[in-house]
Order: structure tokens, then C-alpha cells, then sequence
């Protein structure tokens, strides 16, 4: 047993510790005091001069939101949040906002570079080979500077924070804000309604392909700073955009709360393809801080033929709670959801989709690969629906686990409701162990338990792999090595 | 015979049980460098045994007993040490490995190889170039090695494959376990023709297997038959053909 043993007892004393991104960056931020009352919401909503409209929308989600619970029939554990003990609000002191790169602080840069986030553009651009990819980067609450903003401007896509959208195009951001994921929509997402501090906003006009990869990273830094970002991507009629997440934060010893909304709105024939590489802070081995990442993501197709294709890596923090959605309303639209989940410690994941189909002939494609190791719980949920009118809607579902050690768990944990006859949904589920054979085979070969695990775990996801933009599928590959490595030394 | 350094392979009294139940009982075998030992005997003789405790599969308990190879206790090291030493075992059911394309797994293990030796990495062009090499002798369709690793290869191309696994590795002590089963006459000529260009002054076989056919294509200096978890008797390439016409009856008896 001596290889697979080892291999179990490296899982146990995995290493989050390693968490390779858990530096703090010593940078004044102006921060609200702790707190969530109307006060707090005019304070957010008068430093980011926000019209009164928004202000309107901010405190009837915030009334709202006093009468609701938060949900509990996730797969998850963990105590009471107070949301008194939080900061709503924290912005690098750099203001007025910058006008450019070089306006940002040196600091703020610095914590990027090592985060590898190719945010100057001289460094994009002196990479021959590499892919132009346009940053927007949300350092705590505020989106700090947008690269490539002129050449995407030449063609009419708009990419900016999305407080800028509201002060530039607040008939755009009025027009579409909450109508995929409206403000009562649940708990999380209702409290990000009252509180967001800011996020990204994409609009790509009518029948263009949006001529490189959109970016955003966010970072949390502040003590005690509840991130509450909000996204809105709008893909007009005929176009096409591709847009990237990246998630990381600190090591702290107290649980941070991250509550997201991203909203994607599909016209006519439009493709939005939207690909996270989530990698906040999962706690320590014993399960003591990380990030609480309760999001609320969902996609509209709402013109005929429009697709909306959500591709994640999730393998950072402490609970994840977050089921990236696509409501099929445009006749003959597609919904697609590729995800890649990496438990260990003991990190806690309920994920996974929603497919409404509610337009004649949508069809919905789901990959989900969960890899539990150490002493984590992987849950996948996912619910497909066809509805009375979708009439030849189509689904096919198929998730995988993996299970590395024996102490971790997964869960399958499929919603499936068709009402109409015509309606044809499929399902597969497995799930299986990293096998003492498979390891042995490969141990014979001369590598190592670290590297055949990760061999075969890549193996196990190349299906999901290869939906990513290929930057990102480089980056994923590297992260699943980082957070396996906890696993198997 | 062609070197007359010390064993290469060295197996002393080595008791092996598997849930308690007793598989190889005092068993002692010695392989030289340069030699091609071929391990005969019946069903349940621990042959297979030997091989994977030799390469250190995790399932067994090791009683007493020693295991040396180049002068090294190999009981001592880890299965990946053993490989990187350059103990080789060819499967005789070789193992699947869903979605990592064979290509891909090929020059994993060549590099890990070659990084514990402190060299570095193949390059991509060098390392197609002895794919290629090497694919074309054992008749390897390079379609194939971009196949995930075994997954739907029929049998012949699995054996196959080991042997080419065997040839980029080139290590020194190749175990070759039951290679020939479920190979008919044509493959078994096309791993034999490989099994034979590999043979060499430095490096040594042990060739486990049922049939005498084999051993007609892969000529063997010593022939051990097993029986009972023992060696029971050692020979020239004649006692394979006694066996061939009398079968293990004989030696199983004498050993019970």
C-alpha cells in the first residue's frame, strides 16, 4: 500500500498553507466603517456620484433584503455571517480616479506583477506570441485601470469599470442592469444589489466580433472587506465577446465574504463566452479563514440563436456557492456550462448550473468534472428545465467525479424537470477514485505520486480544458498542479 | 556469457505473502547482466508476483528476504526510484489512463527519467524524432500515441506499446510479464524483433511466460522454472522444450 498510503497521507496534510498568492499589499485604501445600514448605501453611492435612480435601486434592494434568509439547502456549513462586521466599501486612496496607467500606484502594480496579470500594455504587447488580452482590474471594491480601452473604443465595444458605465452610458447600464438576475432575486444577490462597489461592463454593438479577449481580475486585500462586484455584459445583436475572470485574494485568518452578481445579456444571434479561473484563498488545513464566494451568475439568451457558454476552474475558496445559469428564452438558443472543480482541505464547493429552457428548440450542453481530495466536500447541483412551450428542447448532462484519498466527498445532485413531451434530456453521471493501478502504472514509469496525480487529474478534465481560451487553459493547467499539490505533497 | 561483473539482479530468500496467505516461499534467483532468464511455470506459481514485487506494487507484504539490484536493496526504495534505477516492468495488462493522450504520458515519464539523472528536459523535436524512431521498428501507428494511453487498444497494440515504452526508457533490467499473451503470431514476431534489438552486454531480461512459443522468438541464455512460489529448477534453452512436451506436472509435484 506504501504509494497509494503516502499519497493519502500527503492529502492529509495538505498544504494550504502554500497558498502562493497570499500576500498582502501594504497600500492606503480608503475604507467605510464597518456596517450596513441606508447610511452605508448612500455613502457607497455618493462616492461613486451615482445618479439618484441607482441610489432608488441600491435602498429598495437593501429593504428587501432585511426581509429575506439566507439559503440553506446548499451542501455547505459554516457560522452565522455578521454583516455588521464588515467593510462595505474599500477603494485605494489614489483619487480622483486614475486617467491612465501610470496615475495607479506603483504599489497597486507591483501586487499585480506578481499576481502575473499582464495589466501594463507595453508588457502585453513586447510578448510576441501572447494573445492581447484587455485587463479591467478590480482591486477590493474599485475597478482600478482598463487597458486596450481606445482600440476596443475604435470598434464601438465598451469596456470600462462599472461605475464609469453608469456616469458614461447610464441609458446602457439602466436599459439591462437586473434584468437577468433581478434585485430580489435571492439573498446574496439582493445584498450585492444594496452594496456593489463596482465590476465590469461590456457592451459589443450590433454584428461585431469583439477583436480580443476582454480580462478582469479581482483581488481582495482589506481586512475584513466584503467584495461585492458586479458585472454586466451585453452582447448585441450578431456579436461575438469572450471574456476572463480571475479571482485571488490574502491569506487571512477570518473568513471573507465575496457575494458577485454577473449579468449576461444575449441578443440576436449574439455568443457571449465567459471563462473563470477562480483561485481565492481556500483557509488553512484546518479549515480557518478564506474566502466565502456566494455568487450569483446568470446568463440570458434572449434573442433567437443567441449561445451563452460558461467554462470555470474553481479551486480556491473556503465554501463555494455559485451555479453559473443560462435561461434559454430566444427560440433555437444554446446554453453551455464546462467546469472544472478542485476541492482540498477542507474547502467546501456546492456548484453547479441552471439550463431554463423556455424557447422552442434551445439546447443545453453540461460538462461538470469534480475532483474532491483531502478532507473537502464537491457537490455538483444542477437543474435543467424544459418548459411547456419549449418544445424540442434538448439537454445533455454529464458529471464526473473523482475522489482522491478517503476522506473527502462528492455529490451528485441533479434537478430535472420537463414539461413537455417532446423535450429530450439526457444524463450521466460517474464517479470513481484516482485507481492504485493507475498510480502504480505511472510510478513504474519513473514519476513521481505529485506528478502522475496531476497526470491523471489533467487527464480526468481535458474535456473542460480544452473549452478554455488557450491563455487561460496554460494558467488552469498550472493552477491544478498548485492546489493538488497540497494533495499529494 | 558476455560480462562476468556481479549479479545484476540478486534475490535472496524472499518471502512474499498476500493477506497472509503465503505466494513466493524462500525463492532465490539471479540474473546477470547481459542475460535473458526466462521464468516458466503453471497458473498461480507467483510468477506475476515476482515481476510486480520486483517493481514494488504496493499490494504485498514483503516477510523476509532481499531484493538487490546493481548491489542497491530495492525493497528499500519507492516504485518511481526503482523505475528511475532503471527496473522496468512491461504489464501484462497495462493500464488505462482516460483523457492523457499517449504522446503525452510518453514524455512525462522519459523526463522524469532523465530529471533524476540530472538531465534536462527532451525537446519537443527530439523527443518526436525518438517516438518516431522507435514507433516505426515496432510498427506504432503515430495515430495511436495520440490516443489516450491504452484506452480502447486492443491487445496487440497495449504489448506493443510497453515495448516501445521500453525502448525510449532503455532501461536495464526489463521485466517482461506474460508479454506474449493475447498476441497472435504476427505481433509476437514484431515484439520479439523489439525485445531483441534491445538486448545488450548492460542490460538484463526476465522474460516470465506460460508457452515455449516465446522463447522461439526471443532465444533465452537460462530457462527457471517455477512452481509453488520457488524456483524448483534452472536450465539451459532446452528445458523450456522438455516443459513444451511434459508439461509443469512434474515440477509442481516435486515442489508441493
Amino acid at each position: 500500500m506504501a504509494a497509494v498510503q503516502e499519497t493519502v497521507d500527503r492529502v492529509r496534510s495538505i498544504d494550504v498553507e502554500a497558498y502562493k498568492y497570499g500576500f498582502v499589499s501594504p497600500i492606503e485604501s480608503d475604507v467605510a466603517p464597518k456596517g450596513l445600514n441606508e447610511d452605508i448605501i448612500r455613502f457607497i453611492s455618493a462616492r461613486k456620484e451615482e445618479p439618484e435612480w441607482l441610489l432608488a435601486w441600491r435602498l429598495d434592494a437593501f429593504r428587501r433584503w432585511l426581509t429575506m434568509d439566507a439559503p440553506k439547502w446548499a451542501r455547505v456549513e459554516y457560522p452565522p455571517i455578521d454583516f455588521q462586521d464588515i467593510h462595505y466599501f474599500s477603494a485605494p486612496k489614489t483619487t480622483p480616479g486614475p486617467k491612465s496607467l501610470d496615475d495607479v500606484d506603483p504599489e497597486l502594480l507591483r501586487t499585480y506583477a506578481k499576481l502575473g496579470i499582464p495589466l501594463v500594455e507595453q508588457e502585453i504587447l513586447a510578448g510576441v506570441e501572447r494573445p492581447r488580452v484587455a485587463v479591467d482590474a478590480v482591486f477590493d471594491s474599485v475597478s482600478v485601470a482598463t487597458t486596450f480601452k481606445a482600440e476596443l473604443a475604435k470598434v464601438g465595444v465598451i469596456f470600462c469599470s462599472f461605475s464609469e458605465a453608469v456616469r458614461n452610458h447610464p441609458d446602457l447600464v439602466r436599459r439591462y442592469l437586473g434584468t437577468v438576475v433581478p434585485a430580489t432575486d435571492n439573498f446574496y444577490a439582493t445584498l450585492n444589489s444594496a452594496v456593489f462597489s463596482d465590476g465590469s461592463f461590456v457592451y459589443v454593438p450590433p454584428g461585431v466580433r469583439c477583436p480580443m479577449e476582454l480580462s478582469t481580475y479581482f483581488r481582495i486585500n482589506e481586512k475584513n472587506t466584503g467584495q461585492f462586484e458586479r458585472t454586466l455584459i451585453v452582447a448585441d445583436k450578431g456579436s461575438y465577446v469572450s471574456y476572463l475572470e480571475g479571482c485571488t485574494a490574502p491569506k487571512r485568518d477570518e473568513n471573507q465574504l465575496h457575494a458577485a452578481v454577473v449579468e449576461l445579456v444575449a441578443l440576436e444571434d449574439a455568443e457571449i463566452k465567459y471563462s473563470t479561473v477562480q483561485n481565492w484563498y481556500p483557509g488553512d488545513a484546518e479549515g480557518r479563514g478564506g474566502i466565502y464566494n456566494f455568487v450569483t451568475k446568470r446568463g440570458d439568451c434572449r434573442g433567437a440563436r443567441s449561445k451563452i457558454s460558461w467554462t470555470q476552474v474553481e479551486t480556491g475558496s473556503a465554501i463555494t456557492w455559485k451555479y453559473p445559469s443560462c435561461i434559454l428564452r430566444g427560440e433555437a438558443s444554446r446554453g453551455e456550462f464546462y467546469s472544472i472543480a478542485i476541492s482540498n482541505g477542507r474547502q467546501q464547493v456546492d456548484s453547479g448550473t441552471k439550463m431554463i429552457h423556455l424557447g422552442r428548440n434551445t439546447r443545453s450542453r453540461i460538462i461538470s468534472k469534480g475532483i474532491a481530495a483531502g478532507k473537502s466536500q464537491n457537490t455538483y447541483r444542477g437543474q435543467v428545465s424544459a418548459h411547456r412551450l419549449a418544445t424540442g428542447a434538448r439537454n445533455f448532462t454529464n458529471c464526473d467525479s473523482l475522489l482522491i484519498g478517503h476522506q473527502c466527498g462528492a455529490h451528485t445532485v441533479p434537478y430535472i424537470e420537463a414539461k413537455n413531451a417532446s423535450a429530450v434530456i439526457e444524463h450521466e453521471a460517474t464517479t470513481s477514485k484516482v485507481s492504485e493501478e493507475q498510480l502504480f502504472y505511472c510510478l513504474q514509469r519513473g514519476l513521481s505520486a505529485e506528478e502522475a496525480t496531476a497526470l491523471i487529474v489533467n487527464g480526468f478534465v481535458r474535456d473542460v480544458l480544452q473549452q478554455l481560451p488557450m491563455e487561460f487553459a496554460v494558467e488552469a493547467q498550472k493552477l491544478i498542479a498548485i492546489s493538488l499539490e497540497g494533495s499529494v505533497g | 556469457m558476455m560480462k562476468t561483473a556481479g549479479p545484476m539482479l540478486e534475490i535472496k530468500k524472499l518471502n512474499v505473502s498476500i493477506h497472509g496467505a503465503p505466494i513466493l516461499e524462500e525463492l532465490n534467483l539471479t540474473v546477470r547482466a547481459g542475460e535473458v532468464a526466462a521464468i516458466m511455470g503453471p497458473n498461480g506459481s507467483g510468477k506475476s508476483t515476482l515481476a510486480y514485487v520486483i517493481a514494488g506494487k504496493p499490494d504485498y507484504d514483503i516477510v523476509s528476504g532481499e531484493i538487490r539490484f546493481d548491489g542497491e536493496n530495492l525493497l528499500e526504495l519507492e516504485p518511481s526510484e526503482r523505475a528511475q534505477m532503471g527496473a522496468f516492468l512491461a504489464f501484462q495488462y497495462p493500464v488505462e489512463i482516460p483523457g492523457v493522450a499517449t504522446m503525452t504520458f510518453l514524455k512525462a515519464a522519459l523526463n522524469a527519467q532523465r530529471r533524476s539523472r540530472g538531465e534536462a528536459d527532451l525537446t519537443t523535436p527530439d523527443f518526436m524524432r525518438r517516438v518516431r524512431e522507435a514507433s516505426q521498428t515496432l510498427k506504432i501507428d503515430q495515430e495511436m500515441l495520440r490516443r489516450p494511453l491504452n484506452v480502447g487498444f486492443s491487445g496487440g497494440e497495449k504489448k506493443r506499446l510497453e515495448i516501445l515504452q521500453m525502448e525510449l526508457l532503455r532501461p536495464r533490467l526489463c521485466v517482461l510479464d506474460e508479454t506474449d499473451s493475447g498476441l497472435d503470431i504476427d505481433a509476437l514476431k514484431v515484439v520479439s524483433d523489439g525485445v531483441n534489438a534491445l538486448r545488450d552486454p548492460d542490460r538484463a531480461f526476465l522474460v516470465i511466460t506460460h508457452y515455449q512459443r516465446l522463447l522461439e522468438h526471443i532465444r533465452p541464455d537460462v530457462v527457471h522454472v517455477m512452481a509453488k512460489g520457488r524456483i524448483v529448477a534452472s536450465g539451459g534453452p532446452e528445458l523450456a522444450l522438455e516443459l513444451e512436451r511434459n508439461g509443469y506436472r512434474h515440477y509442481a509435484e516435486a515442489a508441493a
